[in-house]
């Protein structure tokens, strides 16, 4: 059995808990258990934090992987903000070790030392690489016959010499397995571009961070597409809530239901909307997602 | 301090050849072309690291240098290898660090200082945590006071707390005058 220490961050536990819930029953059907990381914080934000200052944000996120490293237990991680801070933080402490000295130096006091000696992971890498296409798809049981957009963000992906997750102008895993549960997952414009909510750009600017995700729905849209699939759940409240704050802002309506790849995944192993949370998405669920 | 040896000392974290290389970029024009916020905004990727390359410190106080969603499509595609995303990076850590630093990322800052998340929970989120059948608290600094005071340790030792104009004795931000 495989274990992996959750790391939930902000916005997953304390806004899309339905994100938790979906990725945790999703991991556990096939046999992967998840064990909390006590006391974690914020990652923090790698673009927010690591814009202030780089030397806290590299103390508090190499906190929360040593938090990891005292399990034993890789960490998988369900925001491309959470997943970009704590592996470029790792990245980097494996790379420099007078930074290592300097974080176990200001650690000492509380008992923790930066080692080394786990994983930190997307939960897209878990999905494709611990469990498989295969095996998922001989897992439906309920397919799901929609057109999807596949949303990437950018922190999975680039830097890439950083995440090693090959060429980021054309990936495929994501739309691996969104066809995995039987989708279509239908090409668009300007796939790959930003939601727009990150290095600060959502609180500073929210008009303009919400004209990235407006031309992303509309592009979309335009393709017929059904639903929004995306792997972050910073991209996530941003598409998701930001249609509403993009209706108020420029009285503009999509209606475009948005699942995070685990509750899409959740969907199509039996798993029910309720159960899954996309009941309480701020755009409602069209029956295409309702179980 | 020149411009170039204030970018060169954030170099201790990203590194020295990372946040020197602005100075290798030959204004190909590429980086602008690539950015999601210059299609939209006055923002212009190139012009910032032409104006870090001429030392020009106004940059610092220009709004432009956070209109970057830090997307890094730029420094995928830059054929310099200028690593356009942590050098925006870097500048921004100098702003802050000169008081430009905008009231929504101050209170974004101030909400890691007092509860350990960036966003922290509410009454809705706790009902519906309950729904799903997860603990009504998440397991983070929400629910261990130690792990809070941890967080709070590392601020005061990176000064990060004087830098955003943290108050300790009413735990809210300081009053600041517009920069
Ligand atoms: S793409 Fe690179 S070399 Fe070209 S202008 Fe931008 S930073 Fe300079
Ligand atoms: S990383 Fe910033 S500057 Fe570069 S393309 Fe993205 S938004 Fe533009």
């Amino acid at each position: 059995m495989k274990e992996y220490a959750y790391f939930l961050g902000c916005i997953t536990p304390n806004r899309y808990p339905g994100i938790e819930a979906a990725t945790i029953k999703v991991l556990n059907k096939f046999g992967i258990e998840t064990r909390d990381i006590e006391g974690a914080s914020c990652c923090p934000a790698p673009g927010v934090f690591g814009s202030f200052d780089l030397r806290t944000w590299l103390l508090i996120a190499a906190r929360n992987v040593m938090l990891a490293e005292k399990k034993g237990l890789d960490i998988v991680t369900t925001c491309n903000g959470c997943y970009g801070s704590l592996q470029e933080a790792d990245h980097i402490l494996k790379e420099r070790p007078e930074l290592k000295d300097w974080v176990n130096e200001n650690f000492k006091e509380e008992g923790l030392e930066y080692k080394g000696n786990i994983k930190v992971k997307h939960i897209l890498e878990v999905l494709y690489d611990d469990i498989g296409i295969n095996k998922l798809k001989e897992a439906v049981v309920s397919p799901i016959n929609a057109k999807i957009g596949a949303h990437y963000g950018c922190h999975f992906l680039k830097p890439s010499l950083v995440r090693g997750h090959g060429n980021p102008e054309r990936p495929t895993i994501l739309d691996e397995l969104i066809e995995a549960t039987g989708a279509e997952s239908v090409d668009y414009k300007d796939k790959l571009m930003c939601c727009g909510a990150g290095g600060g750009l959502r609180a500073k600017e929210l008009g303009y961070s919400l004209t990235f995700t407006k031309q992303k729905l509309a592009n979309m849209k335009e393709k017929g597409i059904e639903g929004v699939i995306d792997t972050c759940a910073f991209c996530h409240l941003q598409m998701d809530r930001g249609q509403i704050e993009i209706k108020e802002k420029f009285g503009e309506e999509y209606n475009l239901p948005v699942l995070f790849i685990t509750q899409l995944i959740g969907l199509s192993l039996g798993f029910s909307t309720k159960e899954l949370g996309l009941d309480k998405h701020s755009i409602p669920m069209t029956e295409k997602f309702i179980r | 301090m020149s411009l170039k040896d204030e970018i060169e000392e954030c170099g201790e974290i990203l590194g020295k050849d990372t946040v020197d290389s602005f100075l290798v970029c030959m204004q190909c024009g590429k980086c602008t072309g690539s950015c999601p916020s210059g299609r939209i905004t006055s923002y212009r990727t190139r012009r910032i690291i032409n104006r870090l390359q001429a030392g020009d410190r106004s940059v610092l106080s220009d709004p432009d240098l956070w209109m970057c969603t830090t997307c890094y499509t730029c420094y995928e595609r830059c054929p310099r290898e200028v690593r356009i995303t942590d050098i925006i990076r870097a500048v921004r850590n100098i702003a802050a660090r000169e008081g430009y630093m905008s009231e929504p990322h101050r209170a974004t800052a101030s909400f890691v200082i007092k509860t350990g998340h960036g966003v922290p929970i509410n009454d809705e989120t706790k009902k519906l945590r309950k729904e799903l059948g997860l603990p009504e608290v998440p397991p983070t600094t929400h629910k261990y006071p130690e792990a809070l005071e941890s967080i709070r340790k590392i601020v005061k030792k990176t000064n990060f707390d004087k830098m955003v104009g943290f108050d300790w004795d009413t735990m809210s931000l300081e009053k600041r005058e517009k920069k």
